[in-house]
């Protein structure tokens, strides 16, 4: 196998490093030229370099079975994603606008509830949310900042426009992955990197470390930060011991920790510590057995009381989860307006609501050529692609749809764009999205390109680690 | 330093450790039998009672023929402390505490597991099979080597230091016993067997110098030709040699020092201390050096039973608070 450019073809999508059969876009030409100077021998090399430095550097999930522990490694694709500072100015720029509004809102929607008074958004599609927490009610975290990590997917339709497609304010994962990947790039390609200007990435985990300790109750240089993990078992477990690796921090468990006069502590060889931060990898729910699940085993009895009485700095905060609801989503350019008085730089996928009678009339009569989305649910589940989907489970989405409203939202079917994956005989189009990290402390970062996410499947839409997806290096470049 | 981390960088130093021993021991233990005549009756049973294990052996096999003993100490599932087992242990240790070991650290035990699990096979020869344990003891040094020149000697480093050197005195007190188990001139009325053996009694301990990489520094430091009594002093008392315990148990001593709370498991060593220091070897191997040995292995036990009570056991930190 050797590569040869004219006989790959995007098709009707916009592809990230090809503009037509032969025809690579202006930054992406160094590459796909070294990329096509490779023998077959060395494409061969290079992939089995990739697979070693995956294995042995030991990226993967870990899927449990009674039958044994299966190490399934980090699928991952050594075509790089091309992107251009100049392009990314502005997309950054526009996820900083995000976070700030979204970060604006979620504080207005604990305390004074404003946008609601002044009817820009209904307040019963709040109270109705599942990630809506009455016990939040009140609080003002350190900088009236509640979600400090967001990992926002973005899309490209054909137009090579990037757009919106979700926001995640809860727990999102793949930095750890983002990272791995530039790493891995590196030992498998080092030449490449003398003929390209690539934004480095690597700063993140000291990023990471200055928001989580500028929301320390008490402002101090060094913080005790600790990551809480669910535990081995879970599959991002590489991702949470990689951040307090780079970090420098203690990874915890729930076991680890204790409240004790609505302060938190962690056990150590020498007795309890105080800590003063935690960068919380559980979902709400099974933070404080006292609150929330009485029989989480994962989270801290009092944890919610330390952090409502300012004691304990959690990121991201209890309740963040609100505002990443799809059905809010919708209204993040219009929050945008009304907090920061300024134009949303970058636009969300148009969208139609379901609980709005017209909307959700269209969204019936036009099944077969929607994405019908559950409005809380991540990882790709519980979604409808209607263009790809049976007679029989539209008609059960639209029953699903009439019976909840409140539930679901539905777009079009974005055409997503497609980047060069090298396949067993050639390079093939595969979808892609990306989800860049932003962090908002005291200050804001977005990291320099993102976690690209590939559906490895042929035509699939599905880019979803949880669900077969791969990824790639990003490089951002300097034009 | 976390509890819950602190128990598990000094199980991986204790499994790293075994791992590496059963290595050695398995590969001298090889060499030494290709030293025997032929018919000697030593045979491959005694690896078995080594490991502790005849229990569990006994379940699965109804031999001892170097076959299923080797496979049974190399690579069998089936027994908890083969050396593919502590292997599977340690990189689970190691993974679930990458945040304080050197990343360069996890790599490494994460290529022994694969090439362990990529080269175990029930019917593997003695030449590959010496490759392998080869293998096994060459990157099990390494991994020492970079914990010792690239981690910091940290509180994390002390129980990784603890869970070794723990494991190490334990390791040469065993292979004290294997040399007198069958040797042993007072054993109880010399069987047919022990006078077939006793012209290679030498050999043997010769051997079990060889197993701890000891027979150089044991000719330099104690100078007479090897015998029983002086080899069995130069493990329990030397200071100077890394795999004798009076050399390990110092060790520990200085790692203790940098933990907070360490005065009961300080005195659980002093007492091991003593007892090697005290003993008489000489009458010992003429009488009680089994006795003695299973007194040895109870309190290097009770080190580990007052380590975990003092720093792995959330209980007793709650209280102390």
């Amino acid at each position: 196998m050797t590569i040869n450019w004219k006989s790959y073809n995007p098709g009707e999508f916009y592809d990230e490093l090809i503009s037509s059969p032969g025809y690579p876009r202006k930054p992406a030409r160094i590459l796909t030229k070294y990329l096509a100077s490779l023998s077959h021998d060395e494409l061969k090399q290079r992939k089995a370099a990739v697979e070693h430095a995956i294995k042995s550097m030991g990226i993967s999930f870990t899927v449990y079975s009674e039958a044994g522990n299966i190490d399934r490694q980090w699928p991952f694709d050594l075509v790089p994603r091309i992107i251009t500072e100049k392009e990314w100015k502005p997309t950054s720029k526009g996820l900083k606008q995000r976070q700030r509004a979204l970060n604006c809102f979620i504080h207005d929607v604990y305390n004074d509830g404003k946008i609601f008074k002044d009817k820009i958004i209904p307040e019963e599609l709040i109270k109705k949310s599942k990630n809506y927490r009455k016990e939040c009610r009140g609080m003002k975290p350190v900088h009236e900042v509640w979600a400090h990590i967001c990992g926002t997917d973005l899309i490209r339709d054909a137009d090579g426009k990037f757009y919106v497609l979700e926001d995640n304010l809860r727990v999102p994962s793949g930095v750890s992955y983002m990272l791995e990947n530039r790493t891995v790039t590196k030992r498998v390609f080092p030449e490449l990197f003398e003929n390209y200007d690539i934004l480095p990435i690597t700063d993140y985990p000291s990023q990471l470390f200055d928001t989580l300790a500028a929301i320390s109750p008490e402002p101090k240089d060094y913080p005790e930060v600790v990551v809480l993990t669910p535990g081995i078992y879970n599959s991002a477990y590489f991702e949470h011991s990689f951040l307090a690796q780079q970090m420098g921090c203690e990874l915890v468990q729930g076991s680890d920790l204790v409240v004790e006069n609505d302060h938190v502590f962690m056990k150590t060889i020498a007795g309890l510590a105080p800590v003063d931060v935690i960068y919380r990898r559980i979902d709400d729910l099974f933070l404080d057995p006292e609150v929330f699940y009485p029989d989480s085993a994962l989270g801290v009895p009092g944890l919610m009381r330390a952090w409502l009485k300012g004691n304990v700095g959690l990121a991201n905060a209890p309740g963040a989860g609100v505002a990443d609801d799809k059905v809010i989503y919708t209204f993040v350019p219009a929050m945008i307006k009304y907090y920061l008085g300024e134009d949303a730089i970058l636009p969300n996928v148009p969208s139609f609501l379901c609980t709005d009678k017209k909307q959700c009339q269209h969204v019936l009569q036009n099944l077969d050529k929607l994405v019908v989305k559950p409005a809380n649910e991540s990882g790709g589940y519980g979604m409808l692609i209607g263009p790809q989907a049976t007679k029989k489970e539209r008609a059960e989405f639209a029953r699903k749809i009439k019976a909840n409203p409140r539930e679901f939202i539905a777009q079009p079917l974005i055409a997503l764009s497609t980047s060069p994956v090298l396949g067993e005989h050639s390079m093939e189009p595969r979808h892609v999205d990306l989800r860049p990290f932003c962090l908002q402390g005291g200050k804001s970062y977005v990291t320099p390109g993102g976690l690209t996410r590939v559906a490895m499947v042929k035509g699939s839409y599905v880019v979803n680690s949880s669900q077969g997806g791969g990824s790639k290096d990003t490089w951002i470049v300097r034009d | 330093m976390l509890s819950s981390v602190a128990e598990r960088v000094y199980w991986l130093g204790r499994y790293l450790e075994r791992a590496e021993n059963s290595a050695r021991l398995l590969k001298v233990y090889s060499a030494m039998l290709f030293d025997l005549p032929r018919g000697s009756n030593l045979d491959w049973s005694t690896l078995i009672d080594l490991s502790g294990s005849h229990e569990n052996y006994k379940e699965h096999y109804d031999n001892y023929d170097e076959k299923p003993v080797v496979n049974y100490l190399l690579s069998d599932a089936k027994n908890p402390t083969s050396i593919f087992a502590c292997l599977v242990f340690a990189r689970e240790n190691a993974r679930t505490c990458r945040e304080v070991i050197p990343s360069e650290i996890w790599e490494q035990v994460n290529a022994l597991y694969y090439t362990v699990k990529e080269n175990i096979n029930p019917r593997l020869g003695r030449a590959n099979r010496y490759t392998l344990l080869e293998k096994v003891i060459a990157d099990s040094q390494r991994i020492e080597g970079m914990f010792v020149s690239s981690m910091s000697h940290n509180q994390a480093y002390s129980f990784i230091e603890l869970g070794r050197k723990l494991e190490r005195a334990d390791m040469t007190s065993r292979l004290v016993d294997v040399g007198s188990i069958n040797l042993l001139p007072a054993f109880a009325g010399k069987t047919e067997k022990h006078l077939f053996i006793e012209p290679y009694e030498n050999i043997i301990w010769i051997n079990v110098l060889r197993c701890l990489g000891a027979f150089q520094a044991y000719r330099r430091q104690v100078h007479n030709r090897v015998s029983g009594n002086l080899v069995v002093r130069f493990l329990l008392q030397d200071e100077e040699f890394p795999r004798a315990i009076g050399f390990c148990l110092s060790a520990l001593v200085e790692n203790l020092d940098r933990l907070p709370n360490n005065d009961d498991v300080k005195r659980a060593v002093t007492r091991v201390k003593r007892i090697t220091r005290e003993v008489n070897v000489d009458s010992l191997l003429e009488r009680g050096l089994l006795e003695f040995i299973d007194e040895l292995q109870i309190s290097i036990a009770d080190i580990h039973e007052e380590i975990s009570r003092v720093w792995f056991s959330p209980e007793t930190i709650q209280e102390s608070d």
